[in-house]
C-alpha cells in the first residue's frame, strides 16, 4: 500500500520534472527582463525592496509610456535566496525566455555575479551589476559583457576617504588618524581592503581591518576591539543582519555615529530600524536620493498603485534599496532605448543591449524627463570604462527618514584606476582572456 | 612569531587589566545568551533523546509569532500569552505528527527529521509573517553605563538575569515537581519509566513545549539585539559548542559550557584574533569545545557512558 | 514476470560474488548507463544538463563519500562541505600554479589533498563518538571555511578571494571554463562518477568494507574480534574526504565555474548528509537516490505550481516548496527510515513475484 503511494507519487514527480522543460512562452516581440530575487531566506529585508523596486518601475514603463519607444516589457522573478546555486539554476532557466532572450541579468548578489561574469560572454547576454560584483570589471577591455557603473566598491572606499579628508580640514590631516574598516568576513565584504590599504599607504592613516564572520550576529568582540582602538572613523561594508547589529552595538559602545559610515549595502530602512533610536546619526555611502518625494515616485503611486499611497508604502516605495533599484531598472531601459536608436524599435537581443549599455550617456536633461532630476546623476559608459567612477553622496538617518548630508563627493580615480587595470589584466592572464582595443 | 602567539598577547592583558576585565565581563554575558539557546537543545534531548536541529527555527519561529502579534496591534502581554499558547499547540503538533511516529528509531533518523521540521516551520513563520526585518522592542532598557572604566550595557544585564532566573526556575522544575521527575524518569529509560505508568506522549509535549518557551525567550533576547528576521535561526550554530562542551544532557552544563565559550571566543578573538586577520571566534569556539571532549568526551557534566559488548 | 532469477545457475564463486548478480540487474545498468551516456546528451536541455543533470552527479559523488563514513563506518560527519571546499580550492592553486598538467590529475591530487585533512579532522574520531562527533566535525567546517578566505595563498591573492575556473582541455576538448559546453561538461563528470562509484561499491564489498560494517556495528566488539579501530576510522575518514574532494572540485570547475567560500558553508555539509540518509544509509545505490531527491524535488516545487497555471506570488511559493519538502522528509523518515535504497529493494522483491504474489 505504502509503495504504490510511494511510485504514484514518484510518476507525478516525474511527468512535473519532464513539463519543467517546456517552459512557457511568452508574447511575441516583448522586451525580457529576468530577475532574481530573493524574497526569502536571510538577506530577504533587502531583497524585498530590490525586487518591488524593478517590478515598479518596469510596470511604470508599460502603464505609462506604453513599453519602451513602444515595446512591451515583460519580466519574470525566480527566487534564488541569495544562494549561488539557486541562481545558476534561475539564470539557466530565464536566459532564452522572452522573444529574444533575457535582455540583461541584475544578479544583486556578490556570489551569483562571480558566476555569471564568465558565462555572460559566450551566452551573449549582458551583466549589470550596479555597484556590487568584480570591480576589475570596470575595465571594458577585458569584461565585454559586464557593466558595473556608476560606480564601484574602491571607487567608493576612496570617496569615503575623500569625504572623511573633507569634513577634517584636507588630505593632510588624514596623517596619523586611525580608521576602522569592518567588513562582512566573504569576497564582498573584502572589496574594498585593497583600496583602504593602498590610500593608507598615500595619505598616511592607520588602517585596522576587522573581520566580522557570517551572519554577523554577535560582535561583542568587534566592537570591544574598536571601544580599545578608539579609531576616529569607522567605515563599514556589512550585510543583512551583520549591519542591524554592528549598528546597535556601535551605540551601545557610544560610539560618535557621526563618524560612522556604512558602505551602500550598509544604509538601508531594514537595517537601521532594529537599532531604534540606537541609529540616530548614522551614515551611509549612496549613489541616489532617499525618500519618495522624487516625481518618478509620483508616477509610479499614479500609474502603478493606482494612486494608493498606502499600499505604495507598503510596497516600499522611497526605501532607500527600492530606490537603488528604480535606478538599476532605469539604466537597463535606457540601455535599451539607446540600442533602440542604432537598431530600431523593436525587441533588442542581448548583444544588442551589450551595445546600447556601452554607448548609454544618460544626461541631466533626460534624467528631468525621466522624473530623475537631482534623484542620482548623468552617467556616460564607455568601451573602456564600464564603471565611470561616479561621485557617492553621503545621507544620514535622523530616526524616521534618511537625508542627504553632503554634496556629491567625487571619487580619487588616479588611485583606484590603475588599481582596476591591474586586476583585470591578471584575470585576463589567468583564464586566457585577450583584451579587445577600444577605439 | 612564537613570541606574538605565546608572550605578547599576555602581555598585553597584563598591560590594560580594566579592559581585559571588560573582555570576561562581556565574554560572560554573551555566553548566558548562548546557552539561553543551548538550554532548549538540553531539555529534548535530555528527555526524548532527540537532538532537535529544529531549537534555532524554533527561537525564530517563537520571536517571528510574538512581533507579528505585536504588529497587528496586540498588546505585548497578550502576544506573549498568545506565543506561549501557539508553542504549546506547536508541541502537540510535533508530538502527534512526528515523535509518535518515530518511535525507537536511531538518533541520527530522529535528528534527520528534526531538519525537516525546521525547514516546515521556516515556511510556516515566513508565510505567517513575512520574511521581511521587523524591529522587536518590548520595552527592555539598553543604556550603556561605565563602572570603574568596565562599560556595560542594562540590556546584556537584563538577558543575563533572566537566563539565571530560567535555570533556576528549569532546575526547580526537574527536581521538585511530580512532571519534573518524571521528566528525568523518562531521560533515564523510555520503557521502565512507562512500566511505571509515566504517560510519555504527554512528557514529550511538555518538554516540546518548554523548549518552545526557551527559545521564545531567546528569541526575544537576541530579536532584540538584530531584529526578528531569518539569520535569527542560525544562532543554534553558535549554541553547538556551547552543547558538546558542557554535555547534551546537563541543564548546568549548558551554563557553564556558554560562560566558558564565551570567554573564551572573546578572549582568543580580541588577544590573538589580529595575528590572525581576524573572525577567528567562530571556529575558535568548536576547537575549544572539541579540546575539552578529548578529555571528556561526553561533554562535561554529560552522562557518562558505558559501553558493553 | 519477466523479473525471475529462475533458471540462472551460478557456477562459481566469481558467478556468486559479482555486482549485480541477476541478468535482468545487468541488462538494466547497462541500459541505465547507455541512457546516461548516450541518451541524455542527445536529447537533454541546457537546462536540464546544468540545472539538474550536473548538480545530481556531483552530489552523488559526494553523498557515496559521506555514506562510505556514515553508513558504513558509523561516524556521523558534518564537515562535508569543508572537505568539498579543500578539493575545489586545492584543483584552483594546482591548476594555476601548473597550468600543463591534465586537469583529471588535477582533480586527484586535490582530491587526495582533501583526504589528508580529513585525515587531520577524523582524529577526534578515536575518542568521541555519536553526535559529540558530529558537532566536533563542525569544527573542521568552520576552520577550513575560515581558511580559505583568509590566506590569500589559497587563491592567488585577488583581492576578492573568489577562484574562477579556468579553461582546461582534455583531448583537446574544453571541458572546464566557461567556453565548455554542458554536453561536454556533464560528460566528464558522468565519467568520474562512473568510475568513482564503482570503486565505492567494490571498497564496501572487500575486506575494508566488512571491517567499517564491523566498527559500524558495534567498535568494541570488532575490536576485539581484530579490527583496529583506529586504522578503521581514520581510513574511513580518508577515502571519504577523498570522494569529497574530488566532488567538490567538479563542483567548482564542471559546475558552478566560479565559487567562494560560502558555496561550500554549512547548508552544504546538511544536504550531503540529508542524500545519505533519505537515500539510505549503507547504500551506494541510495546515495544516488538520495542526490536525486534533494536537488530535483526542488526544482519540481518551484516549477510545477506554474505549470497547472497557478500563479502565486514568489515567496510564498517558495516558502510552500520549503515546508513541501521538509514535509517530504519526515514523511519519507516515517515510512521507510531505512532510506529510498530500501525501498527499491521492496519493489524488487515484489516484482520478483508479481503478478503471482501467493
Amino acid at each position: 500500500m505504502k509503495l504504490k503511494t510511494l511510485i504514484l507519487a514518484g510518476i507525478a514527480g516525474a511527468t512535473g520534472l519532464s513539463a519543467v522543460a517546456a517552459s512557457p512562452a511568452l508574447a511575441q516581440g516583448d522586451q525580457f527582463f529576468p530577475m532574481l530575487v530573493y524574497r526569502t531566506g536571510p538577506y530577504a529585508p533587502s531583497g524585498i525592496p530590490v525586487a518591488n523596486g524593478f517590478r515598479d518601475y518596469y510596470t511604470l514603463i508599460n502603464n505609462r509610456d506604453g513599453g519602451i519607444n513602444g515595446v512591451k516589457i515583460s519580466f519574470e522573478e525566480c527566487e534564488t535566496e541569495y544562494n549561488t546555486k539557486l541562481g545558476v539554476e534561475c539564470y539557466e532557466k530565464l536566459k532564452n525566455n522572452g522573444s529574444t532572450g533575457a535582455s540583461l541579468f541584475n544578479p544583486y548578489s556578490t556570489g551569483i555575479t562571480y558566476q555569471l561574469i564568465p558565462k555572460a560572454a559566450v551566452d551573449e547576454v549582458p551583466i549589470l551589476s550596479m555597484g556590487y560584483g568584480r570591480t576589475a570589471a570596470a575595465d571594458g577591455r577585458v569584461f565585454e559583457w559586464v557593466f558595473n557603473f556608476p560606480t564601484t566598491y574602491w571607487s567608493q572606499a576612496s570617496a569615503f576617504i575623500n569625504y572623511v579628508a573633507q569634513q577634517e580640514g584636507g588630505f593632510e590631516k588624514l596623517k596619523g588618524m586611525k580608521i576602522a574598516h569592518v567588513h562582512h568576513n566573504s569576497a564582498y565584504g573584502k572589496e574594498a581592503n585593497p583600496t583602504l590599504e593602498a590610500l593608507a599607504k598615500k595619505f598616511g592613516y592607520k588602517l585596522t581591518l576587522l573581520a566580522v564572520d557570517h551572519p554577523g550576529q554577535e560582535q561583542k568582540a568587534t566592537w570591544l576591539q574598536i571601544r580599545r582602538l578608539k579609531p576616529d572613523w569607522v567605515f563599514m561594508s556589512g550585510w543583512g543582519v551583520m549591519n542591524q547589529v554592528a549598528i546597535k552595538e556601535a551605540a551601545s559602545i557610544n560610539f560618535k555615529m557621526d563618524n560612522f559610515v556604512g558602505n551602500w549595502w550598509s544604509g538601508s530602512d531594514a537595517d537601521v530600524i532594529p537599532a531604534g533610536k540606537g541609529a540616530v546619526g548614522y551614515k551611509s555611502a549612496t549613489f541616489h536620493g532617499p525618500g519618495a518625494a522624487w516625481q518618478v515616485h509620483k508616477d509610479i503611486v499614479k500609474h502603478v498603485y493606482g494612486g494608493d499611497e498606502s499600499k505604495a508604502k507598503a510596497n516600499n516605495v522611497g526605501e532607500v534599496l527600492y530606490n537603488r533599484a528604480v535606478v538599476n531598472a532605469m539604466f537597463g531601459v535606457e540601455a535599451i532605448r539607446t540600442a533602440q536608436g542604432k537598431f530600431g524599435n523593436k525587441a533588442m537581443t542581448g548583444k544588442q543591449v551589450r551595445w546600447g549599455l556601452e554607448n548609454l550617456n544618460i544626461t541631466e536633461a533626460r534624467l528631468k524627463d525621466l522624473g530623475m532630476e537631482g534623484f542620482t546623476r548623468a552617467v556616460k559608459v564607455s568601451c573602456i570604462d564600464h564603471e565611470t567612477g561616479g561621485p557617492i553622496v553621503i545621507q544620514q538617518w535622523d530616526g524616521a527618514k534618511w537625508s542627504i548630508v553632503s554634496d556629491w563627493i567625487p571619487t580619487l580615480r588616479d588611485v583606484v584606476r590603475p588599481m582596476v587595470e591591474t586586476a583585470a589584466a591578471n584575470y585576463a592572464a589567468e583564464n586566457k582572456i585577450t583584451p579587445r582595443t577600444c577605439n | 612569531m612564537l613570541y606574538d602567539v605565546l608572550i605578547a598577547p599576555f602581555l598585553d592583558m597584563a598591560d590594560s587589566p580594566v579592559f581585559f576585565a571588560e573582555v570576561v565581563i562581556v565574554g560572560l554575558l554573551t555566553g548566558v545568551m548562548y546557552s539561553l539557546v543551548a538550554l532548549g537543545f538540553v531539555l529534548i534531548f535530555k528527555a526524548s533523546g532527540v537532538f532537535n536541529f529544529a531549537q534555532g527555527v524554533m527561537v525564530l519561529f517563537a520571536a517571528l509569532t510574538l512581533v507579528g502579534l505585536m504588529e497587528h496591534g496586540v498588546p505585548t502581554w497578550l502576544a506573549l500569552i498568545l506565543t506561549v499558547v501557539i508553542m504549546v499547540v506547536l508541541a502537540y503538533g510535533i508530538e502527534w505528527f512526528m515523535l509518535r511516529r518515530l518511535v525507537n528509531q536511531e538518533g541520527i533518523i530522529l535528528f534527520m527529521a528534526t531538519i525537516g521540521l525546521s525547514f516546515v516551520l521556516q515556511g510556516l513563520g515566513e508565510t505567517m509573517w513575512g520574511s521581511n526585518v521587523k524591529a522587536l522592542d518590548i520595552g527592555i532598557p539598553d543604556a550603556s553605563f561605565e563602572v570603574s572604566g568596565i562599560l556595560l550595557n542594562e540590556f546584556d544585564l537584563f538577558a543575563a538575569a533572566s537566563g539565571a532566573v530560567l535555570v533556576a526556575v528549569l532546575a526547580v522544575f526537574f527536581h521538585y515537581t511530580r512532571i519534573g521527575r518524571a521528566l528525568r524518569a523518562v531521560a533515564d529509560d523510555h520503557q521502565a519509566a512507562l512500566s511505571v505508568g509515566i504517560p510519555l506522549k504527554t512528557i514529550w509535549v511538555i518538554v516540546w513545549a518548554v523548549a518552545g518557551m526557551v527559545g521564545l525567550v531567546a528569541g526575544i533576547m537576541w530579536g532584540a539585539k538584530s531584529g526578528v528576521q531569518f539569520s535569527l535561526s542560525l544562532i543554534a550554530l553558535k549554541a553547538l559548542p556551547v552543547l558538546i562542551l558542557g554535555g547534551f544532557t546537563s541543564v548546568p552544563g549548558a551554563i557553564v559550557g556558554g560562560l566558558i565559550i564565551g570567554v573564551g571566543e572573546k578572549v582568543a578573538e580580541i588577544y590573538w584574533g589580529p595575528l590572525f586577520g581576524g573572525a577567528i571566534e567562530n571556529w575558535f569556539a568548536y576547537v575549544l569545545a572539541l579540546v575539552f571532549l578529548l578529555f571528556r568526551p561526553q561533554g562535561l557534566f554529560g552522562e557518562r557512558i558505558i559501553e558493553r559488548v | 514476470m519477466f523479473y525471475r532469477e529462475a533458471g540462472q545457475f551460478k557456477t562459481s564463486y566469481a558467478a556468486d560474488q559479482t555486482v549485480f548478480p541477476i541478468v535482468q540487474d545487468r541488462w538494466g545498468v547497462a541500459a541505465m548507463v547507455a541512457i546516461a551516456f548516450v541518451g541524455v546528451p542527445l536529447v537533454a536541455s541546457e537546462y536540464m544538463l546544468q540545472a539538474v543533470l550536473i548538480p545530481f552527479l556531483i552530489f552523488a559523488l559526494a553523498a557515496i563519500g559521506l555514506n562510505l563514513l556514515t553508513g558504513y563506518c558509523g561516524q556521523v560527519s558534518l564537515g562535508t562541505g569543508g572537505f568539498m571546499m579543500v578539493g575545489g580550492y586545492m584543483t584552483y592553486k594546482l591548476t594555476t600554479t601548473f597550468p600543463d598538467v591534465n586537469i583529471l590529475i588535477v582533480f586527484v591530487f586535490a582530491g587526495l589533498c582533501a583526504a589528508l585533512v580529513g585525515f587531520v579532522f577524523g582524529l577526534p574520531s578515536l575518542r568521541i563518538k555519536g553526535f559529540y562527533l558530529a558537532v566536533a566535525t563542525l569544527a573542521a567546517q568552520f576552520f577550513l571555511g575560515w581558511t580559505f578566505n583568509k590566506v590569500g595563498w589559497f587563491y592567488n591573492y585577488n583581492p576578492s578571494g573568489t577562484i574562477t575556473a579556468p579553461p582546461r582541455e582534455l583531448f583537446g576538448i574544453t571541458i572546464t571554463g566557461p567556453t565548455a559546453s554542458a554536453e561536454v561538461r556533464y560528460l566528464v563528470v558522468l565519467c568520474i562518477v562512473a568510475v568513482f562509484a564503482m570503486m565505492a561499491k567494490n571498497l564496501v564489498r572487500g575486506r575494508v568494507g566488512r571491517s567499517w560494517m564491523a566498527i559500524r556495528d558495534m567498535d568494541i566488539a570488532a575490536e576485539i574480534i581484530g579490527i583496529q579501530p583506529i586504522r578503521t576510522k581514520l581510513m574511513a575518514f580518508t577515502i571519504s574526504s577523498f570522494y569529497c574532494g574530488v566532488a567538490g572540485a567538479m563542483m567548482v570547475f564542471l559546475w558552478l565555474g566560479s565559487a567562494e567560500t560560502e558555496a561550500f558553508d554549512i547548508n552544504q555539509s546538511f544536504l550531503v548528509l540529508f542524500m545519505v540518509i533519505i537515500g539510505g544509509l549503507g547504500s551506494i545505490l541510495g546515495s544516488f537516490l538520495g542526490a536525486a531527491f534533494v536537488i530535483i524535488t526542488p526544482i519540481i516545487l518551484t516549477n510545477a505550481p506554474p505549470m497547472f497555471g497557478i500563479d502565486l506570488p514568489i515567496d510564498l511559493q517558495k516558502h510552500i516548496e520549503i515546508m513541501l519538502f521538509g514535509s517530504l522528509i519526515v514523511f519519507f523518515l516515517i515510512v521507510e527510515p531505512h532510506g529510498l535504497a530500501r525501498l527499491w529493494q521492496i519493489a524488487k522483491e515484489k516484482l520478483r513475484l508479481w503478478p503471482f504474489p501467493y
